[in-house]
Order: C-alpha cells, then structure tokens, then sequence
C-alpha cells in the first residue's frame, strides 16, 4: 500500500443538456470530488449523481470494460469511462457525450439505434444457404488459428469510440466507420459465412464504405479493445479493388 | 394510452430473451423485445470462461457424455435441482452450442498433437486426437468430472450474445431499447403483457400479449458488492413478486464467486482455475489441497468460497485498506497462455488494478456472483401460479441448479432454456388457451396506476432519500446474509429490511422533477423493489434451517433433506404487506433418478431422508438388472427417471460424438 497523502480534489467539468427541457442549453458544470485509491470516472460520476446531481445522466451497464456502453469524450479523447483511472489524468477533468449519436441527455448517448441500422445495414449475421443446421451431429470444424482470428476481429464492443474519433464521418454520415469495417472483415474471414466478394462489394464498394476512409486512423488510435483496424481497412480496400477489377 | 400489441413480449434481451424471441419467430409469432440497454450490452456478455457442453471433443474430456454433466449438475446443486430439467438440460446442450457455431460463434478449437496444459501446478502433456481436430475444444471449471467447458478465449458470454443479437437482426426481431417494464398486466390468473417506461422520454406503454416471458437475469445488485452488471437489480424477480400472484423460488440460494478483484469487485474467470491457476495466502502458501485435497482450487464454487473465507478468519488473508484478500496467481500458467487464453483478465487487470497478471499475483476474495433462485416455473418455462407468464434464464427458479450453480452452467442455461421456452410458448400460442380476454379498461387501469405511482413519488415532500435506503439494504445483505449465514444476523437483516420496506413507501425524489429520462426517479421506483427482492432472500435464508450448496448456516451445518429437501416458495399476493408470504414446495425422492448422496467435500454431515435409501436400492436394482439384459444407457436412463416425452419433438434426437452416434 502507498503512503498517505492529502488526497487531489478533482474538478470534474461535464458538457450538460437535458433535450427534454425546453428551457435547457448545452452548458458546462463542474463538480469538485475527492479522489480516492483506485478511483475510476464510473466512481466519480456516480458519486456526483449521489451526492451532488441526482439528475446527471449517463451509461454504464458491466463497469468491467466489457460491454462498451459507457464511451464517452474524456478530456476530448474517446474512451470507456468505467476503466479510466482517475489517477491517470490531471485534476482538471472534462467529460462530454461522444458526438455523431443521439443525445439522451448529459453524457447518455443512443449508440443502440446506430449500431442496430449499421448491422442490418451490413447483414452482420452468417449467409449460409447451403448448410441445414443439423443440431444433433457435430459440428461443422475450423482450423484453431482460423477461430482465434475470427474471435480477435469478434471482440469489437460496439463502443463508437472508433466512429467518434473517424474523420471521415464528420463529412459523410453515412460512412459505415471502423466498426462497419471491422465487421465485414469479420464475416470475410468466415468460412461458414458464405458470400461472395461480389456480394461483400455490394456493401462496401463505395465511398460510404471502404472507399470513403481517407485513412486518418484515428479509429485505431481510440480503440479500447486494440483491434487492427488498420490492417484489415487496407486488406479490405486491396480485396474490393480486385473484385472491382474483376467485374468490369 | 399506447398499446401495442404482439404475440410474445419478451422482457430482457440478453441471451435468454434472445433466443426465446428468434425460436418465437421461427414457429410463425412476433415478439418484441424490451430490453433497458441495447442487447449487446447486456449481462450475459461478460460470461467470460465457458459454457458447459459434453461434446467429449478434447482428450480430456473423453468419456464425458450427458449422464456425467447430469451427475455433475445434481452433485453441485447439493440434490436441490429438480432431476428431470437438469436431463433436459444437459442433453440439449449440445444442440445449443452447435447451434451457436452454426449461427457465428468462433469457438475455440481442438488443435491436434501434443500441447502443454498446467494441471495440479505441473506441467503435463496433452495429446489430442487428429480425428478431433478443429472440433470445439474444452477448458477444465470447477465441480465436474471432465473437461466440458467450451469457450472462445476469456470472451465466452460476449460471443454469444453477438452471435444470438446478430440472428435477432437477420430475422427481423422488434427490439425496443431503453424500455423498462414496470408491472405486469393480469387478470384472473392470466398475464397479458406489460406496462413499461420508456426510459429516454418518460413515456408510459402497454404491451398487450398472449404470452410474457421475463429474461431479465438475477439480483445480484441488492449486495454492496457484486460482479453483477448494475442492471441485474432483480427488476424481473420484483415484477413476477408485484404482480400477487406469480411465485419466486429459492430466493436465498446465493452464489458467491471466489475470485473477484478487490476492491471493485470485477470478475476474474473460473477459467483462471481451470487452466491451472492456484490461491494462495498472505504467506504465498496455496491452501486449496488442506481444506480439498481432491479437487483443491476446482473444487465447487459454493466450497471454494467458504474455505477461502474460512482461511481468512484463521489470520491468513492479505490486509489491505479494503478488508482482507487472497490472492489468484495465474503466473504459472505463462504470458503466451494468459494473452491467448485470458485476455479478459488480463485487461482488467492492467484497467482497474495497475498490474500484469503474467507477471504479479492478482488480489481477490469471494463475491455476489449468481442468483440461483428467481421466477418459479414449471418445466416448461410457465410460472406454477400466473398462466401465459413465462421465464428463463438467471431470472427464472427452473430449477436446474438447486442451491450452487456450476461454472459454465449459466450461458448454457440461457441458451438451452430460451431454445426449450420458445418451443413451449409456441404450444401454447398455437392453442385458443392463448387468445386475449381482457378488457381494454383494465389494461388502461394498470397504465393508470402506475402513472399514478410515479406521479406520487414525484410530488412526494418531506420523504425519504432513495440511495440512503438502497445503501442501507445493500449493506444489510452484504454483512448479514452473505457466505455464513446464522439466526441472528438473519433475524436482524430481516427486522431491518422490513423496517426499510415501511421507509421506502415514502421516498421522495429530491430536486429532479423530469418526467422524461430520470436517473433519480428510476432509483427511487426500483429502491422501492429492491428491498421487497431482499426481503425474499432474507426471509428464506432465515427459515431454512440447514446448510445446502450456497446457503450455509453455521448454527445448522449439515444438510437436512428430511427437513428440508424442498424449495422455499416466496410471493406477494398483498401491496399491503410488509413481509413476503412463504410456503414450500417438497422435492420427491421417490422418482429422482439420483437419490442424495455425498457431494464429496470435507465430510458428510447429511442427515438423510429415510426415502433417500429405499430410492437407492430401487435405483441400483434397475441399474443392475438392466445392463445384465444387455441395455444400454439410453434406455437404462429412461427406466429410472423418463425426461425424454416432456422435451419439444425437434430436440428428441440423440447427440453425436467422436465415437458414438456418428
């Protein structure tokens, strides 16, 4: 344990709006709160809406860094708020809603719909029209390094901190993001999943898709979950530009 | 008033509500889901080690077949399982899992030849077979007899979910988010939907429904410190309670993890174990092989726990700021394994504790971690007493797992359970038992009354603040009806619980007065449930005087199963009342296909039911008699204890393994 000092008291500055209130307008409030060991911004903002602002809204659901609900701009920089150690920053704190989804309020965003229009967008689901599924015989196999890549590019939490950290977003909504291009990666590399190149162009064959990315990168900056977001955009971009070839 | 109307409404979206909605969907009825986060983000996505399936695909797990996953399951709910959904279970598990690769779940596989494994703090080698490569491989968990855990990395739960919420999307399942149910509608013994809140405008709807299934998970949240998401605060449990005449089972059946990080109390795997990870004291001593010396570290969670917590109260915990802990050391297992195989761990690690786990031992103690009771059905996933109300999953008392649960036995169960329900539910859609007769009036009475509630508890002045109480209960659970349980704790968590109860009547929401999203006024309408929650769990861990799995009385050690061998029934049939109604529904030995026994820790302190050895011989009997007529286990399974005319006809077919079957 470390030898006590006087604990920092941080000041929490929080970009608040209630859309609700027809009185309401996007205003800074800060929050002064005494730090403790191993404090998180789950347990700060928790705190201030316990002892503070019973009002203050915002996401979390796992508070382990699992289920991705709580990303938000910590001092301008995407992350998830939960795993964020206070210890790791300065005492001046600012914290505001990711930008790009609906507001609900505060720091509480609607990422839900987003990432629910983006998969039905893409069909992230597995096309497979050949196989019946057969729930009494084995299973179908995989080679063992084939499912751990599989897993690495599954391990996407739908946080958006990789769409609010895009550039090319802010000049085309419509832009699937890392998080679109991560998925089609995903299914691309599955055997069980059975569409074509052809059919994956479809998708993502334009500027809404892998050709929108003007390859700033900041997805991969931000990501929690470290995915190689990267090297799957320039795979993906290289695979379309021959299946493009191919059907002219 | 907003209605709509849908043939299934299915509360929670996690696994269970998931797969109870996409096997709706395939019989031909819609469903809509209302979950309070979206999907993905549900409960069940930070399952981390496994899901229990006996595949017998890795070496170690040869041999492993549905009667030892039964055995297995029986043995860890200490006898308190009800013996024909555990046969139901273990033999569709198969089927859910294979059904999950089919559907995207990138399983870990059997890589065949030799590999190196820790078992025991030794290195051995393990040579898989080449006809096994590829299949879905298995980790090692606490309580069973083979190796029967699958898993995709440390990220189990997470694949799931994705694999089961991207299948609601291909088949066009209405999810509506962010949208609390509040009270169930009923009318003479029959549910017909919900009334919710939208928790992003405030707005009240009635979901009008043949069938209601509740899939929102446990109560883990009534504890101060819990590995629970924070929206596992027995909102389900509360709903089934509120409603007067639907029951909850089993409400003190509690488990305990024994390794969540402190202070915060995050999971670390039981896969840590499993792959070989080891305990150890204040003086680096692993004390496991003392207390357990057959199954040490992997010995039942409920054991697990209590020897830890034992050890501690003999001076051995590690001091800490926080209370004492022990520590996991997962070291041995190597930083090739732990970044491949522990990924999850690794990461909470280095987030919430500053350390590498490949490197420095990780501080943990015996946490909050599962709710064994909940919602009590039939075997088809109905409640006894509410008709066309359903549920599955932690949520519901089903009750295949008695009073411990084993490691990879949850996400089995929501996935099994929800595929079962869909089927039942699906039966009953399709017979006229299921048509709507209730009034529109009365649905608007319901709407009406909560409006009001919520308006009450908006206007109120001069009241209670709804943390202090929450604080107050959580603590109470925490100190008082945690892993040792005795009389006068349990009298006095349930006085003071009670007396909470009485207070929370008159809960004010201080300040913030929005009717539209309003984190105080949500605390203040689940604190009022939660402490009714509380109180089933309290009052039946006070009442039961014995100790079986999770549930340990110190002033009661043994297991009593002439006393006790039966499931403690909580209901509410009055809001008036400050106290749940309690009665008991007794387990039958006479036709349980594994009468009692010894569970196989320390020593045997049952006191058994005179029933127990008159079943065992008769059990024996049959057995022998059988296999000297040459039968198989099939049919010797079938003559003690026949499951297979209760499962849906689609899931009848026998399992394929490497070796039998094919």
């Amino acid at each position: 344990m470390s030898k006590e000092k006087t604990p920092r008291i941080l000041k929490i500055g929080i970009l608040r709006f209630d859309p609700h209130d027809p009185e309401d307008v996007p205003h800074m409030e800060t929050f002064e709160i005494e730090e403790s060991d191993g404090m998180t911004l789950y347990i700060v903002l928790n705190e201030i809406r316990e002892h503070h602002d019973n009002s203050l809204k915002f996401d979390f659901v796992c508070r382990a860094g699992i289920c991705g609900s709580c990303s938000m701009l910590v001092n301008g920089r995407p992350t998830l708020a939960c795993r964020t150690l206070t210890s790791k920053l300065d005492e001046n704190i600012t914290l505001a809603p990711l930008p790009l989804f609906e507001l609900i309020g505060d720091l509480s965003i609607y990422t839900g719909k987003w990432m629910r229009n983006l998969n039905e967008h893409l069909e992230t689901w597995i096309h497979d029209k050949e196989n019946e599924l057969e729930v009494d015989k084995l299973e179908e196999k995989m080679e063992p390094e084939l499912a751990d890549e599989i897993y690495e590019l599954d391990r996407c939490v739908e946080c958006g901190c990789c769409v609010a950290g895009c550039g090319t977003i802010q000049m085309r909504p419509e832009f699937v993001g890392a998080v679109g291009l991560n998925k089609i990666a995903r299914y691309h590399l599955d055997p069980r999943d059975k569409r074509t190149n052809a059919e994956y162009y479809e998708l993502i064959g334009d500027e809404d898709g892998v050709f929108g990315c003007m390859t700033l990168l900041g997805c991969e900056d931000v990501c929690p979950k470290d995915l190689p977001l990267q090297s799957k955009i320039a795979y993906l971009r290289r695979m379309m530009i021959k299946t493009s070839m191919k059907n002219n | 008033m907003k209605v709509i109307y849908t043939d299934v409404l299915i509360i929670g979206g996690g696994l269970a509500g998931l797969r109870v909605a996409t096997g709706v969907k395939e019989r031909g009825h819609d469903a809509v889901v209302l979950t309070l986060v979206p999907p993905k983000r549900s409960h069940s996505s930070a399952a981390q080690g496994g899901m229990q399936a006996s595949l017998a695909n890795s070496h170690m797990g040869e041999g492993d077949n549905e009667d030892v996953h039964f055995s297995d399951t029986i043995k860890g709910s200490d006898w308190g399982a009800d013996q024909e959904v555990a046969r139901m279970f273990t033999h569709c598990a198969p089927k859910a899992i294979r059904e999950l690769a089919h559907w995207g779940v990138p399983w870990s596989r059997v890589q065949r030849g030799d590999r190196k494994a820790i078992i025991n703090a030794e290195s051995v080698t393990i040579t898989e077979k080449d006809e096994a490569h590829g299949l879905i491989t298995a980790r090692d968990f606490g309580g069973t007899k083979k190796w029967r855990t699958c898993y995709t990395s440390d990220g189990t739960g997470h694949s799931m979910l994705y694999a089961m919420d991207n299948k609601a999307h291909e088949d066009k399942i209405d999810i509506h988010e962010r949208l609390e149910a509040i009270s169930l509608i009923h009318e003479k013994g029959r549910c017909y939907g919900a009334v919710a809140r939208n928790l992003m405008n405030g707005e009240l709807v009635a979901y009008v429904s043949k069938a209601t299934t509740i899939a929102t998970g446990g109560y883990g949240r009534i504890y101060s410190v819990s590995t629970n998401a924070i929206i596992c605060q027995g909102m389900g449990q509360a709903l089934a309670l509120e409603s007067g005449v639907a029951t909850l089972g089993n409400m003190e059946a509690i488990q305990f993890h024994p390794t969540a990080i402190v202070p915060v109390g995050i999971l670390t795997t039981e896969g840590c174990r499993g792959d070989g990870g080891l305990l150890l004291d204040k003086d680096g001593y692993r004390f496991m092989p003392d207390y357990e010396p057959d199954k040490k570290e992997l010995a039942s969670r409920d054991v697990v726990s209590r020897r830890m917590t034992e050890h501690m109260r003999k001076g051995k915990g590690v001091k800490s700021k926080y209370g004492d802990h022990l520590w996991l050391d997962i070291t041995i297992l190597g930083r090739e394994h732990i970044e491949k195989n522990l990924r999850e761990v690794k990461e909470i690690c280095e987030n919430f504790l500053g350390i590498d786990p490949a490197v420095d031992w990780i501080p943990v103690r015996p946490t909050q971690h599962y709710s064994m009771g909940g919602i009590r059905t039939k075997y088809t996933g109905e409640s006894q007493t509410l008709k066309g109300l359903y549920s599955c999953g932690e949520a519901a008392c089903w009750d295949m797992h008695g009073f411990n649960r084993l490691g990879g036995n949850s996400v089995s169960e929501t996935v099994v359970a929800g595929m079962l329900v869909a089927e039942y539910i699906s039966d009953f859609l399709d017979s006229s038992d299921s048509n709507l007769e209730i009034h529109t009036s009365k649905i608007e009475s319901f709407v009406k009354k909560e409006q009001d509630k919520l308006d009450a508890l908006l206007s109120k002045e001069n009241g209670e603040d709804a943390y202090i109480l929450r604080r107050r209960m959580e603590e109470i659970m925490m100190d008082k009806v945690g892993i040792f349980r005795n009389e006068t704790d349990l009298k006095e968590a349930v006085d003071e619980l009670q007396e909470l109860l009485k207070r929370s009547k008159n809960i004010e929401v201080f300040r913030s007065k929005s009717r539209a999203a309003n984190p105080a006024l949500v605390n203040a309408y689940r604190t009022q449930r939660m402490i009714k929650v509380a109180l089933t769990c309290a009052l039946g861990a006070y009442l039961r005087k014995e100790s079986r799995g999770a549930h340990s009385r110190e002033d009661f050690p043994k297991r009593d199963d002439e006393n006790w061998l039966k499931r403690t029934i909580t209901s509410w049939p009055d809001e008036n009342q400050t106290m749940p109604s309690v009665s008991y529904e007794e387990i039958n030995i006479s036709t349980m296909e594994m009468p009692p026994g010894f569970r196989g820790y320390g020593k045997d302190l049952t006191k058994h039911h005179p029933m127990t050895k008159v079943r065992q011989d008769s059990v024996d009997a049959v057995v022998e008699k059988l296999k000297a007529e040459g039968k198989d286990r099939f049919e010797i399974q079938d003559a003690l204890m026949p499951f297979m005319d209760k499962l849906p006809k689609k899931y009848r077919g026998i399992n394929a393994r490497l070796g039998e079957n094919i």
